[in-house]
């Protein structure tokens, strides 16, 4: 059991994630027993420093969502360690819980399925309020008047219903509705994929702005370089459940190690076209395996063009920093450093 | 800058954004739509009304006036409806027999509803061996044909005597346990089904994430939003209800004899059926009336509330 640390000595770090494990079981025959795992978050560690946004990308199913869900405690954990504030949140009690939930909170992917149809926005954003038993009925109203003004939104809102708002409108109820309870950390779970791309830079925007504001730490899961590029100080890249690079915005752009952190920023759309007939585009051959049962070792290795037979095949690289912060999981990487 | 262009934004959106419409309204112009549906509330209106009323509205005492000279008389001014084997008002009991039946629909659906909501309710958000306990008593239930199982055990229940009943209505309440303790499970199986897809989108995982209790999370947000096929399930529930318990009185197993119901007012009409085949009428009229009016309802409810139709 690693010891829990107090609250004034875990330094920058906001939140500590160690040896996080996330398997869905499958469950099948007459008894339902559990025939196979699947192994959607294996053996992740990072640190989210206070103030920062910490980018997470990946391809779909690579287990970036789960990461977020996982780390929230919304979906039931396998193994591993959290600490938020040196407070444990696997081991913490129903009670203490509650309390860490108001400095934790999420924003959806889905800006239609994130707000209960049946309730008036206003009520929604106060939820969380009305559950922690904060202020008296006029100071909560107040508050939800306040919190709609800090995503730009009008008071006369709090009194309409989800289906009246468009897209982006609704992304912002959800943010307003995270920051009800004034959390420290918000897990933002792609929340500008699902919208238009004009809409994409006002949620930002917003995000950006309350960040600066509030001093929020976000952990921010895209799939959209771009966007994450934009948003990041910190950039991880996940792949089948395990992180393969993490970095600084500039390191992970300018120098991936990795070679799938590679293959991706080749991938990203170049908007001048006489630039990107020369720049060097890698394509991956095959698929992502699946990930009930990944390949030994690197599980990069079938689609990876250095992969080194008897060794990338054979065993796990570890996951290690390699001076500055700019981690890496890579035998490549590993060997060239000596 | 930024916080300028989203300003202007805003008040695009403000203009493009439709005038609020409560959604009562907007359910109560769908429904009018419906013809049938119509006429059918204002039949059960009427009924309503007259039940409530039948102690004003009634000429007769429905148990206690008995013309020993008018038995079996047929309608006159005096009786519209005629009068009974005993001498009784069949216009009065009919009215007073509106009373008991439908407050027997109205307590039984309520209560049966409720119940399998909430079960419902938990059944569908807990899953694993919560889900499996509830929907196998379900299955079971289902799988026993209720009318037998009715007859059974109202004639166990039958002498029972009940704190704070009179006497006479013992039997009204005890058809009404009977009725709810084997009518909850259709409303149970709706509502599970509609929590077991409501509880996997994000707005019950954002309500977790906020520190809501499981109990909350279920009485506000997941029966809520199956309020519409609860509404719907219930008013058709309303009819059948009626009929079911026409039928136990008829079988002579439901309400008892003084107290007037729909039922047991056939059942003594039958008697006389060569003699007097419209004594027969009234009530089965009045039956079959109230169970084609709350079915039309019930289908008008189920457009209206319905948010994919556009009518």
């Amino acid at each position: 059991m690693a010891e829990v640390k107090t609250n004034g000595d875990h330094g920058d770090d906001l939140v500590i994630v160690r040896n996080m494990v996330k398997y869905f079981p499958i469950r099948g025959g007459l008894l339902q027993r559990v025939v196979a795992q699947v192994k959607a978050v294996d053996d992740v560690s990072f640190t989210i420093k206070r103030g920062e946004t910490l980018g997470v990308v990946g391809e779909s199913g690579c287990g970036k969502t789960t990461v977020g869900r996982t780390l929230l405690r919304l979906v039931p954990y396998t193994s591993g360690q959290v600490l938020f504030e040196g407070r444990d949140v696997f081991q913490a009690g129903n009670r203490e819980m509650k309390e860490l939930r108001k400095e934790m909170q999420i924003v959806f992917q889905d800006p239609f399925s994130s707000l209960d149809p049946r309730m008036p926005i206003g009520e929604s954003i106060m939820e969380g309020l009305v559950v922690h038993r904060i202020g008296t009925a006029a100071e909560r109203w107040e508050r939800v008047i306040n919190l709609l003004r800090l995503v730009n939104m009008e008071d006369f809102h709090a009194k309409r219903y989800p289906h009246e708002f468009s897209g982006g409108q609704r992304q912002r109820i959800g943010i307003a509705r995270a920051l009800a309870l004034d959390p420290k950390f918000i897990v933002a779970d792609e929340p500008v994929s699902a919208l238009d791309v004009s809409v994409q830079a006002q949620v930002l925007n917003i995000l950006m702005d309350l960040q600066q504001q509030l001093g929020l730490t976000y952990l921010f899961i895209a799939h959209n370089l771009s966007v994450v590029e934009h948003i990041s100080s910190r950039v991880a890249v996940m792949y089948l459940g395990k992180m393969a690079e993490l970095a600084s915005r500039g390191d992970i752009f300018e120098n991936p190690l990795h070679p799938y952190t590679q293959a991706l920023m080749s991938a990203i759309p170049v908007a001048d076209p006489r630039k990107a007939g020369s720049r060097d585009r890698i394509i991956l051959e095959g698929d992502v395996p699946s990930p009930i049962n990944p390949p030994a070792g690197c599980h990069f290795h079938p689609r990876c063009r250095y992969a080194m037979k008897g060794l990338c095949d054979q065993e796990e690289p570890e996951f290690k920093d390699y001076g500055t912060g700019h981690f890496v999981a890579c035998w490549l990487v590993e060997k060239e450093a000596g | 800058m930024a916080q300028a262009q989203n300003v202007e934004l805003l008040d695009a959106e403000a203009l493009l954004t439709p005038e609020k419409e409560s959604q009562a309204l907007v359910v109560w112009r769908r429904f009018r739509r419906h013809k049938l549906a119509l006429a059918g509330l204002i039949v059960i209106t009427t009924f309503i009304f007259l039940g409530i009323f039948a102690g004003l509205v009634a000429p007769y005492h429905p148990i206690s006036y008995q013309n020993p000279r008018y038995r079996n008389a047929p309608p006159t001014a005096e009786h519209l409806l005629g009068t009974d084997e005993i001498g009784r008002d069949v216009f009065s009991r009919l009215l007073f027999a509106a009373r008991i039946s439908l407050t027997v629909a109205f307590l039984v659906t309520g209560t049966s509803h409720f119940v399998g909501a909430l079960l419902g309710g938990i059944s569908g958000y807990f899953g694993g061996w919560v889900d499996n306990m509830v929907q196998r008593l379900v299955d079971f239930l289902l799988t026993i044909p209720l009318l037998p199982l009715l007859l059974a055990f109202s004639s166990i229940l039958r002498g029972i005597t009940i704190p704070f009943v009179p006497a006479q209505y013992s039997s009204v309440v005890v058809i009404s346990v009977i009725l709810i303790m084997f009518g909850w499970m259709g409303a149970c199986r709706l509502v599970r089904g509609m929590v077991l897809s409501l509880r996997a989108l994000d707005f019950s995982e954002a309500a977790r994430a906020l520190g809501m209790s499981d109990a909350r999370i279920i009485l506000r947000h997941m029966i809520p939003n199956s309020m519409a096929p609860i509404i719907v399930s219930a008013t058709l529930g309303l009819g059948g209800v009626i009929v079911l318990e026409s039928a136990l009185s008829f079988l002579g197993f439901g309400v008892q004899p003084p107290i007037p119901t729909w039922g047991n007012m056939l059942q003594a009409a039958q008697a006389g059926l060569l003699g007097q085949p419209a004594k027969v009428f009234y009530p089965g009229m009045a039956i079959f009336l109230t169970s084609l009016a709350f079915n039309y309802v019930g289908d008008g409810l189920r457009d209206a509330l319905d948010p994919r139709l556009k009518l």
